[in-house]
């Protein structure tokens, strides 16, 4: 029998590197031992564009693109589909985590410096994702074409016009005078078919890259440098099974998380299935007040934070492009955090809140108080690329260890 | 109408608060605590929901045959109670007001409610749904606390009587000793002034039944959503178990 495999598998071999892949990628990529809770979110980033693909793969079975049956179908769906309502929450709530878990990734990222040389190509692959992910979210907001989806996407095309030729472009945007089942249509035939293409491909890259120069750790340490008699890297282990198994363990317990969100709070207070949302699109009436579904408050903050239109969207595109340069910002010497000063400690961990603080402002109506609060979060939050560029200038770092710490 | 009687009024308001006005225009809302586990009322609010709202509004997106399974209705029941006109028992849940004219008469079409406690949340439909009161200036004499200029008529006035906003003594509490109430000035409250036929609880309790009918049909899958959950979330603790055996057992001998 398994000789009869093994033959099988080298015919298959000799015509598809299969066996070679499955070495390369899983059993013989050599992942560093010490990972931490951190590195579960890349996964689990995975995962969640699994949920989303086949999910949507079902709902694109029962939604109808139009302006006329847009709402309706959805309704359709969440009453009269068998269980349809499970699979448009699993969507819903699935676009939430998905942001989540690479929210979090990101940030892993930027605490133990894994954009920095030689993985910057893994990181501008990431922000690719990343813009590709808002692209795509944005766009899937539309569809059920609430009073929210409409005027969410009123707000985010006329951005828009500030650039030249900003009437021309708006328009061509829209593919109508106006938001209209023009718009819609486009935005479905993006949403399910052109992103997705375009993010399973800067997926691959980015994995590709990733398994190229290899993982990089809480250390930051690079684990090539020690090897045994057989090439393997010392602090190394086999992605697969130790960090199949390993992963499982974090991919059940962010589904308990996933679930009781699902399950019980699928509306997530307002934050995700906005209750604006539940009324028909209806461009005569606009809304008290728009508000961006949570995961793009952040960057809607910075840009309600200038009071210039233009001088915000400027500032707004520039919160988004600086990331894409940060392995060339950071100009220190060591990956790890672990390893870097205390004022560049306690800004980490500034950063990170105040985005959190910038993406829970950015769903808030912009008062007085919160606006000035929103234009203090947006310098700390550029800021901290300043800091980057010159903390190695005023800040020395402690030794880096030869070998990966702690874990296991 | 006398001040006594005023009184009287505002007393019962006080025990089931009704609206206040507080300054800037932040009205206080009731809160609905909502039970979809209570058939009996949910019936009621279906119930009334056909009888006094169905005339103008839709529930477009739901179905007679899903409420009727839902709420433990039979189908004949259903049909001879709920479903008007030469609906199905399958059909949607539509109405024959053409739009046009209901959008001549009322200023604006009224709204399909299929979704209305999604939008408006239970809080606000409870307290709205209570809180019309007399104002002349209105087409319809009417106006609403938390909805100003409301293009709605008081539909339910005949049963909850005519609410008439101003001053009036309120009852805050009773005197321990002597038993008496302890009544203060208040501006802005709203009290009633004719009788409907039914009291301020009996009211109280329709409305209620009738916004937990309308957060059941927002989402009649609620209940079985959260049922199905903990069996999920069971599974997944169940399930963690041999992950995490099986996770520790590989990582044994990694040093």
């Amino acid at each position: 029998m398994s000789q009869n495999t093994n033959k099988i598998m080298a015919w298959i071999d000799d015509r598809l590197p299969v066996t070679q892949t499955y070495e390369k990628h899983m059993s013989k990529y050599y992942a560093p031992k010490n990972f931490n809770f951190w590195y579960f979110f890349g996964v689990l980033s995975m995962l969640m564009l699994v949920n989303q693909i086949l999910t949507g793969i079902w709902l694109t079975m029962q939604f109808t693109p139009s302006a006329e049956a847009a709402f309706a179908s959805v309704e359709y769906i969440m009453r009269d589909v068998e269980w349809g309502w499970l699979i448009r929450y699993m969507h819903s709530t699935g676009a939430t985590f998905f942001f989540v878990a690479v929210y979090l990734h990101m940030m892993r990222a930027i605490l133990y410096g894994s954009y920095q040389k030689p993985r910057e190509l893994i990181w501008i692959f990431g922000m690719l994702i990343y813009l590709a992910l808002m692209a795509e979210a944005f766009m899937g907001y539309v569809l059920p074409w609430g009073q929210m989806s409409y005027w969410g996407a009123q707000v985010i095309i006329s951005l828009f016009s500030v650039m030249p030729y900003g009437d021309l472009l708006t328009e061509w945007i829209r593919g109508d005078f106006l938001i209209s089942g023009a718009t819609l249509n486009r935005f479905f035939a993006l949403h399910v078919v052109a992103v997705p293409l375009v993010i399973v491909a800067l997926v691959v890259m980015h994995l590709l890259a990733l398994h190229e120069v290899g993982s990089n750790n809480p250390d930051g340490v690079d684990i090539k440098k020690h090897k045994d008699e057989n090439g393997k890297p010392l602090d190394g282990i086999p992605f697969h099974p130790y960090y199949t198994v390993h992963d499982l363990v974090g991919i059940v317990v962010f589904l308990m998380v996933f679930c009781t969100v699902l399950f019980f709070f699928p509306e997530g207070n307002g934050f995700m299935l906005e209750y604006a949302n539940f009324e028909p699109a209806n461009g005569l009436k606009t809304p008290e007040h728009i508000a961006p579904v949570w995961y793009f408050g952040a960057f809607y903050a910075i840009l309600r934070a200038v009071p210039d239109k233009l001088l915000g969207v400027i500032a707004m595109g520039a919160a988004i492009a600086v990331l894409f340069v940060l392995p060339w910002l950071d100009r220190s010497p060591v990956r790890s955090w672990r390893y870097k000063g205390l004022p560049s400690k306690i800004y980490i961990v500034i950063f990170g809140f105040n985005f959190a603080l910038l993406t829970w402002l950015g769903t808030q109506p912009a008062t007085e108080l919160l606006t000035l609060i929103a234009q203090i979060a947006s310098v700390i939050y550029f800021g901290w690329f300043a800091f980057l560029v010159i903390s190695p200038m005023i800040e020395k770092t402690k030794p880096v260890p030869e070998r990966v710490t702690g874990g296991h | 109408m006398t001040l006594g009687m005023k009184k009287i009024f505002a007393l019962v308001a006080a025990f089931f608060p009704a609206v206040a006005l507080a300054a800037g225009g932040n009205v206080h809302l009731d809160e609905h605590l909502t039970d979809l586990r209570d058939t009996a009322s949910l019936q009621r609010g279906a119930q009334t929901f056909a009888n006094y709202c169905m005339g103008c509004h839709s529930m477009e997106h739901a179905r007679y045959n899903r409420v009727a399974k839902d709420l433990g209705i039979p189908e004949e029941m259903m049909m001879e109670n709920l479903v008007f006109a030469d609906k199905k028992f399958g059909d949607l849940m539509t109405i024959a007001m053409d739009q046009t004219d209901s959008k001549r008469w009322f200023g604006a079409t009224p709204p399909d409610l299929t979704l209305v406690a999604r939008v408006r949340r239970p809080d606000w439909l409870y307290t709205y749904l209570r809180s019309f009161y007399e104002d002349n200036s209105r087409p319809w004499g009417v106006n609403n606390v938390v909805f100003k200029d409301v293009g709605m008529p008081h539909v339910l006035a005949g049963l909850q009587g005519l609410q008439v906003k101003g001053t009036a003594q309120v009852a805050v509490g009773f005197d321990t000793l002597t038993g008496q109430e302890i009544l203060e000035e208040h501006h802005d409250v709203l009290y009633i002034e004719e009788e409907g036929q039914l009291s301020v609880e009996e009211y109280d309790k329709l409305v209620f039944d009738l916004v937990n009918f309308m957060v059941y049909m927002a989402e009649p899958i609620a209940l079985e959503r959260e049922r199905l959950g903990w069996w999920v979330l069971l599974f997944l603790a169940i399930f963690f178990v041999p992950v995490y055996f099986l996770n520790k057992e590989f990582w044994r001998d990694v040093k």
